[in-house]
């Protein structure tokens, strides 16, 4: 009987390690420190001193212009050398938006005073969210134009470049509010490369994301925001 | 051998004590918060916090007290326009759930009144009917 005993116990230990260690192997990019870039990627041969080398491409988002809430414009510049969290959402939206704004909160009051890192939130429905109903989104969530961009523009270009971050958006009269569009929080690096995709409405892949956002900036703030 | 039987027995009746207080606890009792989850805690939040000054809190909201004969008819129609809870001003359109029965609406209403810190009166269903009537000519069909 006791042995019996000791056998479960031990199986049941056998278990439980087997599955921290499952765990721990099944992220291994993130172990590695460095996130996976996602999206097509493509191989280019170019030749140096004579010889192939093969460069792999991956996939960047393309340059962009839309109007934010101050009614400046926002470009592919405005986000050079930062890392940015973007998100698809529209203002009248009555089912996941609200949610998802509370989560993008979160990011914002996390690095709210480095501007490495901003936000950008795309309206999938420019009729209705013109500038100023954009101005009121904004200010009344109470956040600083600088880190948190919210825009709008041509209905094509933001389609379009919401495949670009992979991301679903349409319209569908069937859905609540007119549109159906995803809750993705999408990470993008320096160089434009979408570095992890995030379900906005799940705090705990937020709770991810945060931990993600400062492995993607230079070393030596890391290492201060280890110390801290 | 013994020992074995009697620890069957009272897992039987353990389980199937909880089978059958499901039936009138769980989906019943708990139907508010259900639909509370479903409808409301998009925008409201799980705990009635609502969203900064775009969404309005339920949690310690006097709104809830001042239009208590109100609120079944913004669940049902929705509301749209500026309105004032605990001093501030909100003017974001809530949409109406036009397919929720009087019932539902109440146990809607009596989580939202006894939840979240709130220590409101709850609603009977017939007081809810009688909300309901009174904006009965909203209803689209």
């Amino acid at each position: 009987m006791i042995i019996n005993n000791f056998r479960l116990y031990l199986s049941a230990a056998l278990l439980g390690l087997s599955a921290v260690a499952w765990q721990s192997c099944s992220s291994p990019a993130e172990q590695a420190g460095g996130l996976p870039y996602l999206g097509e990627r493509q191989l280019v041969q170019r030749e140096v001193n004579g010889q192939q080398v093969t460069d792999t491409v991956y996939h960047r988002i393309p340059d962009f212009a839309f109007i934010n809430q101050d009614s400046q414009v926002v470009t592919s510049l405005t986000v050079q050398d930062k890392v940015y969290v973007t998100d698809f959402f529209f203002t009248t939206c009555p089912t996941i938006c609200p949610k998802m704004k509370s989560q993008m909160l979160r990011i914002y009051e996390a690095f709210e005073d480095d501007p490495r890192v901003m936000l950008l939130s795309h309206t999938i429905d420019p009729k209705h969210d013109t500038v100023a109903v954009l101005r009121d989104y904004a200010d009344r969530l109470q956040v600083n134009s600088d880190k948190w961009q919210f825009v709008t523009g041509e209905k094509d270009s933001i389609y379009s470049i919401a495949l670009q971050y992979m991301v679903s958006a349409m319209e569908d009269e069937e859905e609540p509010g007119g549109f159906v569009h995803s809750g993705a929080f999408v990470l993008v690096d320096q160089n434009r490369h979408v570095r992890g995709i995030y379900d906005g409405t799940d705090p705990a892949q937020v709770d991810r994301l945060l931990r993600d956002i400062p492995t993607l900036l230079p070393k030596k703030k890391k290492k201060d925001a280890g110390k801290n | 051998m013994l020992v074995k039987t009697k620890f069957l027995l009272y897992t039987a009746s353990i389980v199937a004590l909880l089978t059958l207080t499901r039936c009138f606890y769980s989906d019943k009792q708990n139907e508010g918060e259900q639909l509370y989850t479903q409808y409301c805690a998009n925008c409201h939040m799980d705990d009635g916090s609502g969203l900064r000054n775009l969404i309005p809190p339920l949690a310690g909201a006097d709104y809830l007290e001042n239009h208590r004969d109100d609120l079944a008819c913004i669940i049902q129609h929705g509301q749209t326009g500026n309105i004032v809870v605990n001093g501030k001003n909100y003017n974001q359109g809530m949409p109406g759930f036009e397919h929720l029965d009087a019932g539902q609406i109440t146990n809607i209403l009596n989580y939202v009144q006894t939840n979240f810190g709130n220590n409101n009166p709850r609603y009977s269903i017939q007081e809810v009917e009688k909300q309901l009537f009174k904006c009965r000519h909203l209803l689209e069909h």
